[in-house]
């Protein structure tokens, strides 16, 4: 079995998988079948909010493979992320058809709110699932293909592109608040009605929505567990620690930086997608810098270079933030500013240091 | 070209004759460099100046295949920029520099030079601390560098067994599991060596050895030298005349960027020459 082959000297993998596993059998159950009076019901809206935190861990992953094993701080990830998201929201548009409030038949209804009478031909293809599937990770894998082919190949690195890469996401964020651009604009997309033919409303469809994301975040999680044992992550490490001397060795570390930045950016895209069918809403605030900031948080308080780590950092900011922002608004900013400041002074390698610290003592 | 009409490189592929180049197997590497007549190096009138100073100055010097070679000289004779033309790090403003006889190295860059066989030891141990030191041979093994073959890239038996010979050769058996962040000093720069090795070079430059080696490792690396000598062929460059003495056949002395002395180590400390200018007296 490759997974047990994968897993053989990772215990936190291994308990990250088994508790995804418990989740995805759980979580199901606990909402479908168990009465709702019952003290064991999942309401609905818990399901949708432990899915939107598998898409959050899933984007947590894939910044942990460029930013924990490459050394690549990106400041921007929240652009791949938001892509794949308006990926999937343009099939969603074009699922609603004659529903929409002004009952175009083709057109969603932003479009004839500014009096277009045709498509734009970059909308064709949407309503095919299987193409809007392929644009989900086309989307963000070119965009991060040609940034990293540009930057990698001129040997930026470091704070600079850190830089670049926040610019990189606003600059997406204005572009895609122009209503000209055709992606809805500052509303965004949103008011979707179903995929595949089931209701998006429906509490089978919003559990589907759950178990997708938690083989998501599994499959993301295994395959860059494959790739960092690899030796191609053995490489990866080798230019996070060396560059020069990996170059010396004759690795085109470039090619190498490319590659996993845009294997991030997809693994990003894809979580972009699990998470708009389960809020409901994709607009150019999903680009906005800050978010892609609250990202790295979210790695570093889990831990970096671990992958587990950053999933489980996703959970616990993203939780904090769910009951802060509901008992005391004001106050969230501020724990997330204390948090990152706190962790990094005290817990530099993240939650999961702490455990792995005890550990390596016992042993 | 009066015949055009009839030249077979007219229409390149329709000619029958034609062998297209990736159907030519590459020469290997020992082919490439060509040392029949017994040399691998051939520096000649190699002048190098930095702002109008003149590190290099004409300086002329061959190493044979399979020698072990030591080169010395006080500081600012120009023993590491001697180095650095060699592996296509600096560009001298004058003369020639051939591996085998007909490679030039003027007309290569530094990840081709590495890749026909010259590799370099730096001053200063630079390993992947957070790998093992069995990775860090590994990832120095010759062979497979591009991304989606070392991603789906194992073993083979043939690979396990080069990396052992190398972990017994530079004396690392022991530590193959340990991080190389944990290794001490001399071990740092024994594994950079097998680092080398695992790039299966013709030539090794090497810079400094033994510096801040304890007495033991200084001997152990002396043994390491010798024993690559013969396989391959190497340059060191050192400040410790015990460990030249204890190594070198050969010795080039250095001063002011051209050879003052070349011969035997006990040749080369009788000579007046260097005498006065290195050794002091």
């Amino acid at each position: 079995m490759l997974g047990k082959y994968l897993l053989d000297h990772e215990t936190g993998g291994r308990i990250f998988l088994a508790v995804l596993f418990g989740m995805a059998v759980v979580v199901p159950i606990a909402n479908l079948w168990v009465p709702a009076d019952s003290f064991f019901h999942i309401p609905t809206y818990t399901v949708t909010l432990l899915g939107k935190y598998l898409c959050y861990a899933l984007l947590a992953v894939a910044l942990d493979l460029v930013w924990g094993y490459c050394g690549i701080l990106s400041l921007g990830h929240g652009a791949f992320f938001a892509l794949g998201g308006y990926a999937m929201g343009m099939y969603l548009m074009r699922q609603i058809g004659e529903r929409g409030v002004y009952g175009h038949p083709e057109l969603p209804d932003f479009m004839v709110f500014l009096n277009w009478d045709s498509l734009p031909w970059y909308w064709y293809g949407f309503d095919q699932f299987w193409f809007a599937m392929l644009m989900v990770m086309f989307a963000p894998g070119i965009l991060a293909f040609v940034f990293g082919w540009l930057a990698f190949r001129s040997r930026v690195s470091g704070v600079y592109l850190s830089i670049m890469t926040q610019a990189l996401t606003y600059a997406l964020m204005l572009a895609f608040f122009r209503n000209e651009l055709g992606f809805g604009g500052n509303n965004g997309l949103t008011d979707f009605k179903d995929i595949l033919g089931a209701s998006l409303q429906s509490d089978t469809t919003r559990v589907w929505l759950f178990i997708s994301s938690v083989i998501a975040l599994a499959l993301g999680y295994l395959i860059c567990r494959y790739i960092v044992n690899s030796r191609l992550g053995s490489v990866v490490t080798a230019v996070r620690d060396g560059e020069a001397r990996a170059r010396f060795i004759g690795y085109r570390v470039e090619r190498y930086q490319v590659w996993i930045f845009t294997m991030s950016a997809v693994l990003a895209g894809i979580a972009g997608a699990l998470y708009v069918p389960q809020v409901g809403i994709i607009n150019p605030g999903e680009f906005q810098p800050l978010y892609s900031i609250e990202l790295v948080v979210w790695v570093a308080l889990g831990g970096r270079a671990t992958l587990y780590g950053a999933a489980l950092g996703a959970g616990i900011v993203n939780y904090v933030k769910t009951v802060l922002t509901g008992a005391l608004p004001e106050v969230w900013l501020f724990v997330l500013g204390a948090l990152f400041v706190l962790v990094t002074i005290f817990l530099p390698r993240g939650v999961v240091g702490i455990w792995r610290r005890r550990s390596n003592h016992g042993r | 070209m009066a015949d055009e009409e009839s030249s077979p490189n007219r229409y390149p592929l329709i000619d029958r004759e034609r062998v297209f180049e990736f159907l030519i197997e590459q020469p290997s590497r020992q082919e490439l460099v060509d040392t029949s007549t017994g040399i691998i190096l051939y520096l000649e009138d190699i002048s190098v100046s930095f702002d109008g100073f003149r590190v290099l100055n004409n300086l002329t010097l061959y190493i044979e295949v399979g020698e072990l070679r030591c080169i010395i000289g006080p500081n600012g004779a120009g023993k590491t920029t001697l180095m650095d033309v060699i592996t296509g790090k600096t560009r001298p403003s004058h003369g020639s520099a051939y591996f085998g006889q007909r490679l030039d190295l003027l007309r290569m860059t530094e990840p081709q030079i590495a890749s026909v066989g010259i590799g370099r030891k730096f001053q200063k141990p630079t390993v992947f601390e957070q790998h093992t030191v069995h990775a860090n041979l590994e990832l120095a093994m010759e062979g497979e560098k591009r991304v989606w073959p070392t991603l789906f890239h194992t073993l083979t038996g043939e690979e396990k067994d080069r990396i052992e010979e190398v972990l017994d050769m530079t004396s690392l058996i022991e530590e193959r599991g340990k991080l190389a962040g944990a290794l001490s000093h001399g071990q740092k720069q024994w594994l950079e060596i097998g680092m080398l090795l695992m790039q299966n070079p013709l030539l090794l430059l090497v810079d400094e050895p033994v510096a801040g080696m304890t007495q033991q490792e200084t001997e152990a690396t002396s043994v390491l030298l010798t024993r690559l000598a013969g396989d391959h062929s190497v340059v060191v460059v050192e400040h410790d005349m015990e460990f030249v003495r204890s190594i070198a056949k050969q010795v080039t002395v250095l001063h002011e960027g051209s050879v003052l002395a070349e011969g035997p180590f006990d040749a080369i400390q009788e000579d007046p020459a260097v005498r006065e200018v290195y050794l002091g007296i």
